[in-house]
């Protein structure tokens, strides 16, 4: 087992190679475009907030990357309030 | 016809103006007119790379805003006579620059020389958007380490949008120069190995520069490594790098009888 943890870890090239390559094929795609993210997370939140208050602390928006899928998750908590008022 | 070629790499600490000094006295070694020109204003370095340092009186901020004729600020090399330097500010700021203010200085540089070489600072911001702005060609300097790829990855991207070639829709022409590289360990799959990274950046290969004690001695005594000890493997790197450059065929050197290892990668390293 030490072995072959000590074979792993001075093979580290090609791990370098292939994160790279997950990296730049998102940086180049959304390379005029850096802050995807960001302008999602923004235009999303107004349209909600036009319906129900929401609390700008309490917004959870991850980014995960994947080989050939990537996912954007955007989490708002809702006050109570804003489901009985509807 | 005179070129602009800009040696840029994003990140700092890579070899730019170690490889921008090696570079320039190569191409004059061959018998180019070049001129070497620091855009790192506020932290110049190629004065001192070039043993030049006690011989700066005005700079390129003093030409761009027409304090000093540019004569005045060129600086011929005491060892080879067709390279010269136009040195950066130490005391301003790269907002000292101005992009007509460059592009004026460009095109006198054009009249008088071959090779209007241009050392970018690290970065970009404005420094490094001005002193690719004009370039016919580009080096991009580059580590075998992950930041340093990530990092000339984005160079390239600006290289394609915001220089003026591009900008015309006219092809830019970027060439990879691999620093620091160690072929013993890339062999033992510790570092990325060069075809690695030619394929992560798909720029034509201009040259491999091994890590080597040589570098550091060359830059303690204020030579670029190619006059200092031209026998040096970084120095034929950068040699036959240049000779590429000038459109030469350049072969690589005949097989010595050496081990495996030593004939794959160190005749690459040497190439």
């Amino acid at each position: 087992m030490n072995l072959l943890n000590l074979f792993n870890r001075s093979r580290s090239a090609p791990v370098a190679r292939d994160r790279l390559q997950v990296l730049l094929a998102h940086e180049r795609a959304f390379g005029g475009d850096a802050d995807l993210a960001a302008v999602l997370e923004k235009e999303i939140l107004e349209v909600i907030a036009r319906h129900i208050p929401v609390d700008r602390d309490k917004v959870l928006v991850k980014l995960e990357r994947g080989d050939h899928v990537s996912t954007l998750a955007i989490d708002i908590e809702m006050p109570e309030t804003a489901l009985a008022r509807g | 016809m005179s070129k602009v070629m800009v040696v840029t790499s994003g990140k700092g600490g890579v070899g730019k103006t170690t490889s921008s000094a090696a570079l320039g006295a190569a191409l004059a070694q061959a018998g180019q007119n070049v001129v070497l020109v620091d855009f790192d204003v506020g932290l110049r370095n190629l004065d001192l790379i070039l043993g030049a340092e006690r011989r700066v009186v005005f700079d390129l901020v003093n030409v761009v805003q027409g304090d000093a004729k540019l004569p005045q600020a060129l600086i011929r090399d005491k060892r080879v006579e067709t390279l010269h330097l136009l040195p950066a500010s130490q005391t301003r700021d790269k907002d000292a620059l101005t992009a007509e203010g460059v592009e004026r200085v460009i095109d006198e540089l054009r009249e008088r020389f071959d090779w209007i070489v241009c050392d970018s600072p690290a970065g970009i911001e404005k420094g490094a958007t001005l002193a690719m702005r004009h370039a016919d060609l580009a080096v991009v300097v580059a580590n075998p380490e992950v930041s340093s790829v990530r990092d000339s990855d984005r160079i390239i991207g600006m290289l394609d949008s915001k220089t003026r070639r591009a900008e015309a829709g006219e092809k830019m022409e970027k060439h990879l120069l691999l620093t620091r590289y160690d072929a013993g360990r890339a062999a033992r799959g510790e570092m990325m190995k060069v075809e690695d990274v030619l394929e992560i950046l798909a720029i034509p290969l201009l040259g491999v520069v091994s890590e080597s004690p040589d570098v550091l001695t060359a830059s303690n005594l204020g030579f670029p490594v190619t006059l200092h000890n031209p026998a040096a493997p970084a120095a034929r790197a950068y040699s036959v790098a240049a000779k590429k450059l000038l459109g030469e065929e350049v072969r690589a050197e005949p097989a010595a009888k050496r081990g495996l290892m030593s004939r794959l990668f160190g005749r690459r390293a040497a190439a």
